[in-house]
């Protein structure tokens, strides 16, 4: 069968396994809307959630920005791993012990204030829209290059799958149907790194393989190991080293904290985290989320230096001066229909070749590296639809929990605890639903009109949740003298220093987006981190000199530190 | 309340806040020491064909992150234990 039968099969088989989950697994309630009844257990909730927090991005576009930077491709490798810790060890447990739905009920309980909820709301809302718009893209980009459909008719399709099983499962749903989709990313992924890592290698593990020496096509060790191939070649073409990238250390520090915290402070990972049984099982929870997380992650880097290597290698061939395009691999040839790689022959010689700087004829789109690379080294067609379903459950699964954050914040958040309290469970569930709708349109919108600058409103997602919710959600629990007053105004100077950053330089002076006019060397993406210290340094202060916190709340910040007591979710 | 008496809720508070420090200040070692600040000196290294600071950024500090998560909610299992205020 040729390749695209073979998607359209694998990809038809299972998206008919998430439908029949999402029929089965059916919400009743508003509560099993919201957190899955509380019962499910923790391996499986670990899976879900590391599902939810891969998404298109990380399937499709991380390999391919590694690959590209090498060393410096770290800071997402690190920071959105490491933000686990911080979640398992700091928030997690405290945040199930305290029983409710969302981050805007335990900020708006804590700190005694209608206003903080809301202020949180509004960053929720907010995080979870940058976020969604980026994954209706990239499922219109895996359907149009596998399936041959238009971008839009990929995007359609892909908002009727999620629009059913997320406005009729709600979170029981999601969680199980995640699960499904986790094996099928994961499988997607690891397949076709393990193939590349035994033909290059002959080490099974891929995460052993990149470090390891090559072998030739016989199998016998050339004695040349793959990293020291990678910075030869990168330093012969005129790029800085593989292992050593080229952004300052300060740079890479402050991005990998921004990354790291503003983790700890995304609203649709930290609300997985209410729909376990217990506390016991929120921080274990955590713990298997990181291990199904880390073993895309580790591999991701490996996938990165094998494609470099053959990438740079078939284009330039084995005199590394370029090979005739008529010779060219087919692979090249199938994404320049898609304009995503385009030849531009200078020294008119006929040979493609790449390289950093004048004499380079080859643009390529960091984003098809990991779709391209079962092509790249000729690996049979079931892989490549394979890697095809795999983006699909990627971007499918974090689509899916976020429109559910999306719905629960205007639902329960924003109309029940805001605007209209007196509704009753039944029409806060039809509202939850009528806002996922709503989510599913908007996200549809932005994935066939995406705005030019998806990527830099990523970034501002990651600094506005590391300089607003997280510390705001941290002193919650750890301190029990802070107070409304600190929070409110910590929250806003965090974020309005954060965001003022980020929309300077990414929107109103661009020219100026360089190291030589950043605060300390810090770029856009890693302010987030300076705001996180802000926040801290703003409330502790204010908290100073303003009214001391309720004895009431005091006794509810005493009560979430430890597990024994903790109820279901509650109801409301 | 959960504890027999204020001076168990704060030694409960105390040993607990002393484990997640530790944790943490090995995370922060691992990622932003290892990874970053020392990255150059570490290079230097040879570790199973990598060198030893760029493995601690793209492999290294993922697999620390993971254990020490396990080892957290083991010591934290075991503390709800000794001060009696596990769940039910």
């Amino acid at each position: 069968m040729d390749v695209q039968t073979l998607t359209y099969l694998i990809v038809g088989v299972t998206f008919a396994l998430y439908i029949g989950i999402a029929i089965w697994s059916r919400a009743g309630s508003t509560k099993e809307f919201y957190v899955a009844g509380g019962g499910v257990p923790p391996v499986m909730n670990g899976m879900a959630t590391a599902a939810d927090w891969m998404s298109a991005a990380s399937f499709i576009s991380l390999a391919g920005i590694v690959s590209f930077t090498g060393y410096d491709g770290s800071v997402y490798l690190m920071g959105w791993t490491g933000g686990y810790v911080l979640l398992a060890l700091c928030m997690a447990p405290y945040l199930r012990k305290f029983g409710k739905f969302t981050v805007p009920d335990f900020i708006g309980d804590r700190y005694y204030s209608q206003a903080a909820r809301t202020v949180a709301v509004v960053c929720a809302i907010f995080i979870c829209f940058t976020y969604i718009a980026g994954q209706m893209r990239g499922v219109g980009v895996v359907f149009s290059r596998f399936l041959e459909v238009d971008v839009e008719t990929g995007v359609y399709i892909g908002m009727a799958v999620v629009f059913f099983y997320a406005v009729l499962g709600g979170m029981k749903g999601i969680t199980y149907t995640q699960v499904a989709q986790y094996c099928v990313l994961i499988f997607a992924f690891m397949v076709p790194a393990i193939f590349i890592s035994v033909m290059m290698t002959g080490h099974i593990l891929p995460q052993i393989g990149f470090g390891a020496e090559m072998i030739d096509a016989a199998g016998n060790g050339t004695g040349v190991y793959l990293l020291d191939k990678l910075d030869g070649l990168s330093a012969d073409l005129g790029f800085s080293q593989y292992t050593e990238g080229s952004k300052s250390m300060i740079d890479v520090f402050f991005i990998t904290g921004a990354l790291m915290f503003g983790t700890a402070g995304l609203p649709h990972v930290i609300v997985r985290f209410f729909t376990v049984p217990k506390v016991k099982d929120a921080r274990v929870s955590a713990g298997w989320a990181l291990v199904f997380i880390a073993i895309m992650y580790t591999t991701i880097p490996a996938l990165s230096a094998f494609s470099r290597v053959n990438m740079i290698e078939t284009i330039n061939g084995p005199e590394t001066t370029g090979v005739p395009y008529e010779s060219a691999p087919q692979w090249i040839k199938n994404w320049e229909k898609t304009g995503l790689i385009t030849w531009d022959d200078k020294n008119n010689d006929g040979n493609i070749y790449y390289a950093n700087g004048e004499t380079n004829e080859m643009t390529i789109d960091r984003d098809i590296m990991v779709l391209a690379t079962p092509e790249i080294a000729d690996l049979p067609a079931w892989v490549i639809a394979l890697v095809a379903a795999g983006g699909l459950a990627a971007a499918l699964s974090t689509s899916a929990g976020l429109l559910l954050v999306i719905s629960t914040s205007v639902s329960h958040d924003l109309l029940k605890k805001n605007l209209m309290p007196n509704i009753s469970d039944k029409e806060e569930l039809k509202y939850a639903r009528i806002a996922a709708g709503l989510g599913v349109v908007m996200a549809g919108y932005f994935g066939i009109n995406p705005p030019g600058f998806v990527a830099a409103v990523v970034a501002i997602a990651f600094g506005l949740a590391a300089s607003s919710l997280f510390p705001a959600i941290i002193m919650g629990i750890f301190s029990r003298t802070m107070n409304k007053e600190g929070a409110i105004t910590g929250m806003v100077v965090g974020l309005g220093f954060t965001a003022a950053y980020i929309v300077y330089f990414k929107f109103m002076n661009p020219a100026a987006n360089n190291a030589d006019n950043w605060f300390l060397g810090i770029s856009p993406e890693g302010i987030g981190m300076l705001g996180m210290f802000i926040n801290f340094g703003v409330a502790f202060a204010v908290s100073k000199v303003t009214a001391a916190v309720p004895e009431n709340v005091v006794e509810m910040v005493e009560s979430i530190r430890f597990p024994k007591g903790a109820g279901g979710a509650q109801d409301h | 309340m959960g504890f027999e008496n204020n001076d168990k809720a704060a030694g409960y508070w105390k040993e607990n806040l002393n484990l997640v420090l530790k944790l943490l200040a090995i995370w922060a070692a691992v990622s932003f020491g290892c990874g970053i600040l020392l990255v150059d000196v570490l290079n230097e290294i040879t570790f199973m064909g990598f060198k030893l600071g760029f493995w601690f950024a793209q492999q290294g500090a993922m697999y620390v992150f993971v254990a020490l998560i396990f080892v957290y909610v083991a010591k934290a299992n075991a503390l709800d234990k000794k001060y009696n205020v596990q769940e039910n």
